[in-house]
């Protein structure tokens, strides 16, 4: 383990790839992306709470799901209670969550019956929730909301008037804080660490190439042994990798809506995915002939998982590729944390977790057979 | 300990087709330096990955100090230290840092290893030099420091292949008289050689091989003697027809 660490700090390439690098890259990205950006979609899944729906005025809120629906912008899930539909929204299964209070109908009958005399109306106010951790969610839902609730009103003669009915957007308020750096920072975590993968499998190559494994299995120290002294050594990079990439996301200005738990759930997610990519690393060199080779073999590996796991976009067929993608994992329990403020005790992360350290164990176990049998000669 | 340091039984090593060692037999006693001549691919280096347990054999069984290199490797590898043909080093370690790597490896205990370290490399010459990065070596220094490191373990079985190629003759001198010591500690040691002048000046026995079989075995002197030779060069051609070394 020691020679690994040593190796880490003594040859400038590797430590530019694992140390300097992931430094860089938040510094520059943090800048850059300062100002929150734009993207698109082409729907939302939107949970939907009716608490007008036994009101005598009940037609208004049907005519406003309806509407909802038909806008073909978003997906309606109805639920029973507000408790189900602000959970799915924290743990990321839902983009908002819509509450039509009770009252909803009486507002708009006010409306008509004295559409020029506020004084007269039954106000009352939508309750709109959006997704904090989806940059696309937060920056288009409300408007298009606030649209739909024009055409219930109005109809396709929508006009900007007064209205007795409000929009709470309490997420909004908060998520207009935002930058695009903000929905980035939980991707850089992930992008650090699979740089990993091309470290492993070019050290491995190399030790093979120059016999230093055949040296290595003369000595009492079996296979297994090094193997798990390799891999705790990439662990404890992955480890120096976040404490690095928090450092200097804080010292950019970066602050993570999560506390001390959320930070340390963060290092133990990384840790896990650490094990994906030095899996990855050993398969890589498996199926390698020389450490040249293994590059841009690894690339092959980390690609993949940098366009569809880490920080990139994601929507329709790429987001279907995501998930097959461990670095997703990470970067979704991340984004849950680090965005969305979700408690510690959020199932999503755990499950989260649970993948990318199943994944992890395998693809190790997988590497280490691999590499043993095809790649140690 | 057992009554030979390493007993090989009509081991054969077939790779494919080729049959890199025929039907070898030979038996090593303790305090023996043991010489292993023969050209390159004659299966040399061969013999001696079976007898560090890089290797199986196809046939035939060989044990070191007592152990089957089959059944038991890891016994094997605790009694045995072995210096590769290429020498094999991180280079970005220092020769120090490599060596103490291999201690580690071997399970030599911390308190006994530093001093250890310290012992071998003012014996071999290279105390000016054992902090330096081991890239910045010359060939001569790489392979002293890979003697070392098959050493630092004090195996009771050493396995040299091929240890001063590449050496200038003052560090080669260096490397003689700190092989003749661990044979005076009564350690087994087998050397593989280019070099006839190395087998003649530090072998007990030499057991000359071509094409994975062994043709003659002896003393250098009995079997110069008995060929009526100058020089086991000279032996090796009246046995086989060919040079020793055609590369050189």
């Amino acid at each position: 383990m020691k020679k690994d660490l040593k190796k880490t700090h003594r040859e400038p390439a590797v430590l530019f790839l694992l140390i300097i690098f992931p430094i860089v890259l938040t510094i520059i990205f943090g800048f850059a992306f300062g100002g929150i950006g734009g993207g698109g979609t082409t729907s939302f899944d939107v949970g939907l709470l009716n608490l007008d729906a036994t009101s005598p005025q009940a037609e208004w809120s049907m005519a406003f799901i309806d509407n909802l629906t038909d806008s073909e912008v978003f997906v309606v899930h109805a639920y029973e209670d507000n408790t189900t539909g602000q959970s799915a929204l924290l743990q990321g299964n839902l983009d908002a969550f819509i509450v039509i209070p009770e009252g909803f109908g009486d507002s708009i009958v006010s409306y008509y019956g004295s559409p020029i005399d506020p004084s007269s109306w039954t106000n009352t106010t939508i309750g709109l929730y959006v997704d904090s951790g989806s940059m696309i969610a937060v920056s288009a839902v409300p408007p298009l909301v606030q649209q739909v609730l024009m055409n219930t009103v109005f109809g396709s003669d929508a006009m900007t008037l007064n209205l007795p009915i409000e929009i709470s957007s309490p997420a909004l308020v908060e998520s207009s804080t935002f930058s695009q750096w903000d929905f980035m920072a939980p991707g850089i975590f992930a992008f650090a660490s699979i740089f990993l993968t091309m470290i492993v499998a070019q050290s491995m190559t190399y030790e093979r190439d120059e016999g230093l494994l055949k040296r290595l299995r003369t000595t009492p120290v079996s296979s297994a042994d090094y193997m798990v002294s390799q891999t705790l050594t990439y662990m404890i990079i992955a480890t120096v990798q976040v404490a690095l990439v928090l450092a200097s996301s804080f010292a950019i200005g970066y602050r993570p809506a999560t506390g001390p738990a959320g930070i340390a759930f963060t290092f133990v997610i990384a840790l896990a995915f650490s094990l994906v990519a030095v899996g990855f690393g050993l398969i890589a060199a498996a199926i390698s002939k020389s450490a040249e080779v293994s590059t841009g073999v690894s690339f092959a590996f980390i690609m993949p998982q940098m366009f569809f796991g880490t920080f990139m976009p994601l929507g329709g067929l790429t987001e279907v590729i995501g998930k097959f993608m461990p670095s997703k994992y990470l970067t979704d329990a991340v984004t849950t944390l680090f965005l969305r403020g979700a408690p510690i005790t959020t199932p999503v992360i755990w499950t989260n977790l649970a993948i990318v350290s199943i994944l992890g164990f395998l693809l190790v176990g997988v590497g280490i057979v691999l590499f043993e049998k095809f790649g140690s000669r | 300990m057992s009554e030979s340091a390493i007993t090989i039984t009509n081991l054969t090593k077939r790779f494919g087709d080729i049959i890199a060692v025929d039907d070898l037999s030979l038996e090593i006693g303790w305090g023996e330096l043991f010489g292993i001549l023969g050209p390159n691919g004659a299966g040399k280096s061969t013999a001696v990955n079976i007898l560090n347990t890089l290797l199986e054999p196809t046939n035939g069984s060989a044990t070191v100090d007592g152990h089957d290199v089959v059944f038991s490797p890891e016994s094997v590898r605790e009694v045995i230290g072995v210096c590769p043909q290429e020498p094999a080093f991180y280079p970005h370690l220092t020769g120090r840092e490599n060596i103490t790597l291999m201690g580690d490896m071997h399970l030599v205990p911390k308190d006994v290893l530093g001093s250890r370290v310290s012992s071998m490399v003012e014996k071999i010459g290279m105390e000016d030099h054992i902090d330096r990065k081991a890239k910045e070596y010359s060939g001569g220094m790489i392979r002293r420091v890979s003697m070392l490191m098959a050493l630092v373990n004090d195996p009771k079985i050493a396995l040299l292949d091929e240890p001063t190629v590449a050496m200038d003759p003052k560090s080669r001198r260096a490397v003689w008289d700190y092989i003749r010591e661990l044979k005076m500690q009564g350690k087994a040691i087998i050397l593989t050689t280019h070099y006839m002048e190395e087998a003649q000046e530090l072998c007990d026995r030499v057991a000359i091989i071509d094409e994975g079989k062994l043709i003659a075995i002896g003393s250098p002197t009995d079997l110069m003697e008995t060929h009526q030779a100058k020089n086991l060069e000279e032996v090796f051609l009246k046995l086989t027809g060919k040079k020793l070394r055609e590369d050189v």
